[in-house]
């Protein structure tokens, strides 16, 4: 490990990559070259300079979703030789560094692939699914104002880190990615499994997950069969157990309704 | 001109609930739907607002730029949000949090908003825990506080390292949920690329629909701009890589007054650039200097040696040395300028020589490896992800970087600019926090303005208005359209030699050096000189392949950088008008002998706000005077 | 919300109805050993069992109705599945998911086939070119002995069973640990635990089933 980036040799990459020009057009596999990268350029930052090329070259720049750059608002997204984020663990493409390639690596590029997220341009994909899915039940459904004071409402630190656990979701989307079923169950269980664990969400828990079951297989996302490359895939952390609190909120809620204790019809989703 | 904020008068403590009273008409409830509001940004103040005012049973629609609203910038902050709760029992009050804030901003803010501010923000924490944001709670299950730069007391509220993030995706949930219900209609990948002015008022704008390069305008009764901060006008900063002065600008452009844009924050821990391709710098939380030393080698020799190789003799503890009693601790414009005078004078380390060490050997010494990596394990992952170095064996290297606008579009006691019915809140507007901003006050403002603050003075303008006066077929909603579609062709036609990427590093580079953390008369005069040129080449030679209709990413950062090079100038001649030093402004001629800054309240106690007259001429000033009724003028010290 | 339309409400029928079939499994496992006893150990346990013809038939009520359920559903989600993922990656990697994991579709139709195969082979006896003679031993019970050791003699049959218990153990070593999955059961400190027993107790099935035809191959077992 030497001091600065300058000591480093730089690295030539050979970048295969997908480009599609809109939604609805066919696309292909195009291949780049990404010459002079040093081991401190973060990923996104090799394609900056690979793009810069393209444009002096008078070619499209290749199109790829980011915006913090640091790893927390799941804009960055693609697939980096077969794997979302490019595999390392808990590290989102725009923090994965080229220090973790060789001179001469051929890396293939992929946007997001699932029948929930259709593909914009390049690398780029539609990730509104995953928006529905809040929009139908993730959420308490509480008024701006009127509410108790903060502390009158005890939450126990095991339940507050249980439910920080699962918040820390950056709805990136690289697990449906991951999936081989292209299911949404690690963001849904994520968003379930916090608001359950909290006395504040625990109110409208049945409805709650009633909505996100439906609304899943309304927006097209897959069944989930435990195959957990999702949590492998995940930049966050966050853990398959909590698609298992998704099940059993489910289960729990689905034997409530059918020994009519509760309905989960008169939705917390407003539909 | 003399600007009026329209503050309250009278005692202070009761000033907003007399002027919510007495000032503030109310939209009956069946009305209320008649009006459709137009909220720009989804961040904690747009998010805030425009799920509240869904729910009031206004129309709303909303817009941002991201794929989603839950992805604005807010999500990064790490450190925490302030509120008055005194829930340690240390001594907290509203009084306080009003008066830390009001010193915190060395003086050049409204008393009336901070006040405001500070008494909103206990609602704020409520709010937010009904909502099922996992703030840190202690074993008894109550909620936890820590202690952050510039306050004496515990009134930090936090969740993790990702505070930013659990708020925001508790506003966007608030969002979502109206959105579900029918009454927000949510455009997501879409830009504000102008304002649509009629008669004097704002009624709508014009946005790209950054998929399909659909232009259009959408009208409203009442417009809200709560797009952020403007500190990528520097190419390198801690914000994420689309916040921009666009929106602003645009408004400034249609004649909202922009204020104060020289008050810009230098964060002192970040993390330094290590090359020319960098894109953006990493925010290390603050914290880290409550058990890190910040020292260089004194002799510029050692400067590429190993922290190892050098010395304890030959190392400089520059802050302990200069500001003995907060040493390492010193407020953030103070340690960042320090830093910057240790790499200016050669003994900087790193790529570039930009960079000193902030080194936790001693604290590791101390309590042991384990507490360290136990209170700042992520920070120091983070840290080997992107430097590759272990922290815990060899000092972080650190440098300043630029981090927040306390400057922004100019508004009033209602957060109305100038041009009645635009409204802005949050990081885009100039309100609370004058000179400087303290740690975990943003996201308090940001929700503050969205959650309890908007919702009222928003009714009292549109009670005064008929809904949809303006509609979307008005000759000023085809002119502006027309204006945006001639900008956008402009900037396909020009077909030059070098790329968007490489001006906004011209600007921003340019804007380090000569209007960064430390300013001069003269630095400031040649940034003047040289911002025109660059205009000027811009247009001659810039370089933007593709169409316009169609997902065109450097059409977008082209439409930003054009807007930066612009607002470039206004920050220049902000802070060259400015003959003082005050918080994020440091002018090198005024500061007192030992190095801190000098503010000139004689003549300088006022907002300056800026009036836009044509691109390339000076804009015209108008001063709002501050005055400080409940709190005394002092000089800050933190020696 | 409804059970059997619902994405995590089919899941827990999955789960229910493949417990069942394991729990069967069990049992049948324990039945079949007794043949390392001999003719009679085997003979006296079939007797037994018809003796309970209740019990028999509850059994096969119970079973059939998990069969049919799991089958149905399995290649309902399947398909849904494969739609909802329709294009693969160009590099195919995966960090965790298993070859057991991504064919249980294959490896339980192979075992659907097998199940159908079996019981007309050993239960209705009819299998063309494989009836069986029902023949008797001393006692006057049906001998059971005799009929598995002739099967299992031919070299075909010995292998076609060997291969279905390798079809069981893919199967259900990724089928035990997700039953308790999706059951939500499961939490970050059972999850290592609940992963070893499926692991285990496929093998189990493996060997212990897996031992009767190579045995009576390769003429271990005395009569
Ligand atoms: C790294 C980092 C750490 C921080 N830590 C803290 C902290 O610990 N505590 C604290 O109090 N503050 C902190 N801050 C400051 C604080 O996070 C921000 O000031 C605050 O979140 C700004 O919120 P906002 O709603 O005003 O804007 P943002 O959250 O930036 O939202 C801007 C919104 O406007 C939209 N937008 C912008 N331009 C356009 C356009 N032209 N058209 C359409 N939409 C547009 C964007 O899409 C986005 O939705 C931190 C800031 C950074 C960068
Ligand atoms: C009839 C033929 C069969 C077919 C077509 C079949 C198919 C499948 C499939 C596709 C799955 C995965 C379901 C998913 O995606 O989640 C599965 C799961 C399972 N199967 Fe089968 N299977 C069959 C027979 C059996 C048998 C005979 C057993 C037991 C001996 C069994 C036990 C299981 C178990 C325990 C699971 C795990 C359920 C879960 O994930 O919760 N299956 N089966
Ligand atoms: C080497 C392994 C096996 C042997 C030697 C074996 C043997 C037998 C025998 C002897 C019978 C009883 C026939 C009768 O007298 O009526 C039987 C029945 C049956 N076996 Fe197996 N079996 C094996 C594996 C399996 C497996 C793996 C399964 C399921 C996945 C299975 C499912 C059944 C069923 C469903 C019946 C019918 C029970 C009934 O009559 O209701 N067997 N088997
Ligand atoms: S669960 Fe993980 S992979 Fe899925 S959206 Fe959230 S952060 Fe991304
Ligand atoms: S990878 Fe897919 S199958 Fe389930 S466990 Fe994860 S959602
Ligand atoms: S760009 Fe924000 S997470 Fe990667």
């Amino acid at each position: 490990m030497s001091a600065h980036a300058t000591e480093h040799g730089t690295m030539n990459i050979k970048l295969i990559v997908w480009r599609q020009p809109a939604r609805d057009k066919p696309g292909r596999f195009e291949t780049y070259e990404a010459k002079n990268i040093t081991p401190h350029h973060s990923f996104l930052e090799m394609l900056d300079v690979v793009n810069e090329d393209l444009i002096k070259a008078g070619k499209d720049p290749i199109a790829f979703d980011h915006d913090c750059r640091e790893g927390i608002c799941g804009m960055c997204s693609a697939v980096v030789n077969g794997v979302p984020h490019g595999g390392q663990e808990r590290t989102t493409l725009c923090q994965l560094h080229m220090r973790k390639f060789k001179d001469g690596d051929a890396i293939y590029l992929e946007p997001w692939r699932a029948r929930a997220f259709p593909i914009l341009r390049d690398l780029i994909v539609d990730r509104t699914a995953l928006d529905k899915l809040i929009q139908v039940a993730g959420f308490v459904s509480c008024h701006t104002g009127g509410v108790p004071d903060g502390n009158a409402i005890l939450v126990g630190k095991p339940e507050a880190d249980y439910a920080m656990d699962a918040a820390a979701c950056i709805g990136c989307g690289a697990c449906v990615a991951a999936c081989p079923n292209g299911a949404a169950m690690l963001f849904a269980g994520a968003k379930v499994a916090q608001l359950a664990e909290l006395p504040q969400g625990q109110v409208e828990a049945p409805q709650r997950v009633a909505a996100m079951v439906k609304a899943m297989a309304d927006q097209g996302f897959g069944n989930c069969s435990n195959h957990y490359e999702c949590e492998a895939a995940c930049p966050k952390g966050i853990e398959v157990k909590f698609i298992a609190r998704l099940n059993r909120e489910f289960t729990k809620a689905l034997c409530q309704e059918k020994i009519g204790a509760i309905s989960t019809t008169t939705a917390a989703s407003g539909d | 001109m003399i600007l009026d904020g329209k503050a309250p008068t009278g005692k202070i403590q009761d000033s907003w609930d007399k002027h919510r009273f007495d000032s503030l008409k109310l939209v009956n409830p069946a009305n209320k739907r008649k009006y459709k509001i137009l909220v720009v940004g989804t961040g904690l103040a747009g998010g805030s607002a425009a799920a509240t005012l869904a729910e009031l049973g206004y129309q709303v629609e909303a817009f941002c730029y991201q794929d989603s609203p839950r992805r604005a910038h807010s999500i990064a902050a790490q450190g925490g949000i302030n509120a008055a709760k005194a829930y340690p029992n240390d001594g907290d009050s509203i009084y306080r949090l009003f008066y830390d804030t009001i010193k915190g901003g060395d003086f050049r803010a409204r008393e009336a908003d901070v006040w405001r501010l500070s008494q909103v923000s206990n609602n704020i924490i409520d709010q937010c825990v009904a909502q099922g944001v996992p703030f840190a709670r202690d074993y008894a299950g109550y909620l936890d506080n820590r202690s952050f730069g510039g306050a004496q007391v515990s009134r930090t509220f936090y969740a993790r390292g990702q505070t930013g993030q659990q708020l925001l995706l508790g506003a966007y949930s608030a969002l979502s949920r109206q959105i579900g219900l029918g009454t927000v209609k949510m455009f997501a990948r879409t830009e504000m690329l102008d304002l649509v002015v009629v008669d004097g008022e704002a009624k709508g704008i014009t946005v790209r629909d950054l998929v399909t390069g659909e232009i259009r305008t959408h009208v409203g009764d009442a417009v809200v701009l709560a797009t952020g901060g403007y500190m990528n006008v520097f190419y390198l900063s801690t914000n994420a890589m689309g916040c921009s002065a666009t929106a602003i600008w645009k408004a400034h452009k249609k004649g909202a007054y922009l204020a104060n844009p020289c008050y810009t924050q230098i964060h002192p821990t970040c993390i330094p650039q290590a090359g020319d391709y960098q894109s953006k710098l990493t925010l290390m939380s603050e914290s880290l200097r409550n058990d890190g030393r910040i020292w260089v080698p004194k002799k510029k020799e050692d400067c590429g040696k190993l922290p190892s190789e050098i010395p304890e003799a030959d190392r400089d503890y520059y802050l302990e040395r200069k500001y003995p009693s907060y040493g390492n601790l010193a407020p953030r414009d103070i340690a960042s300028r320090a830093a910057k005078e240790q790499c200016d004078e050669g003994r900087g380390v790193g790529p570039g020589g930009r960079g000193v060490y902030l080194d936790f050997s001693d604290s590791i010494a101390r309590l042991g490896e384990s507490t360290i990596r136990e209170r700042y394990g992520n920070l120091f992952e983070m840290y080997e992800r992107i430097t590759d170095e272990n922290a815990y064996q060899r000092p972080m290297r650190i440098y300043p970087a630029p981090h927040y606008a306390m400057g922004g579009l100019w508004v009033d006691y209602n957060l109305q600019s100038n041009i009645p019915g635009l409204f802005v809140l949050g990081e885009a507007n100039f309100s609370v926090h004058g000179a400087n901003r303290l740690g975990a006050s943003a996201l308090m403002q940001g929700l503050a303005d969205g959650y309890f603050v908007i919702p009222y003075t928003i009714a009292n303008y549109l009670a005064q208005t008929k809904p949809g006066k303006v509609k979307s077929d008005h000759p000023e909603c085809t002119r502006s359209i027309a204006e945006v579609k001639a900008e956008r062709d402009r900037f396909l036609s020009v077909n030059g030699k070098r790329t968007v990427t490489e001006f906004t590093r011209e600007v921003g580079v340019l804007m380090w050096n000569n209007v960064g953390m430390a300013r001069t008369k003269q630095s400031l005069t040649e940034a003047l000189q040289k911002l025109p040129a660059i205009r000027e080449e811009f247009w001659k030679n810039v370089k933007v392949s593709g169409s316009g209709d169609e997902l065109n990413q450097q059409l977008e950062n082209a439409g930003r950088t054009a807007d930066f090079i612009e607002f470039a100038e206004l920050l220049a001649r902000d802070a060259l008008h400015r003959e003082e030093s005050c918080g994020g402004h440091f002018r090198v001629e005024h500061q007192y002998p030992d190095g801190e800054a000098m503010r000139d309240d004689a003549n300088f106690s006022y907002a300056a706000a800026w009036e836009f007259k044509g691109t390339g001429q000076a804009q015209e000033l108008h001063k709002e005077p501050l005055k400080f009724e409940n709190i005394h003028l002092a000089v800050r010290s933190y020696k | 919300m409804r059970l059997l339309s619902d994405s995590i409400g089919r899941k827990v029928v999955m789960a229910i109805t493949g417990l069942l079939m394991v729990l069967f499994v069990v049992g049948h496992l324990l039945g079949n050993l007794s043949i390392f006893a001999g003719a009679d150990g085997i003979n006296t346990y079939a007797a037994k069992l018809q003796a309970l013809p209740l019990l028999v038939w509850a059994t096969r009520i119970v079973m059939g109705a998990a069969v049919l359920f799991h089958l149905v559903i399995s290649i309902q989600i399947t398909l849904e599945n494969n739609q909802a993922n329709p294009t693969a990656y160009a590099v195919d990697r995966r960090l965790r998911a298993t070859f057991a994991g991504k064919n249980m579709i294959w490896t339980g139709l192979l075992l659907g086939g097998f199940i159908l195969f079996h019981l007309f082979h050993f239960t209705v006896r009819s299998v063309p070119g494989l009836e069986i003679v029902q023949v008797h031993d001393a006692l006057g019970r049906a001998d059971v002995f005799a009929m598995v050791s002739a099967a299992f003699g031919k070299l075909v049959t010995a292998a076609v069973y060997v291969i279905a218990m390798l079809m069981l153990y893919l199967h259900l070593s990724h089928g035990i640990q997700s039953t308790f999955q999706s059951l939500g059961l499961n939490n970050s400190k059972t999850m290592p635990g609940f992963a070893k027993f499926g692991g285990v107790l496929s093998v189990i099935f493996l060997l212990g089933y897996g031992a009767i035809p190579v045995a009576i191959f390769f003429g271990l077992l005395a009569k």
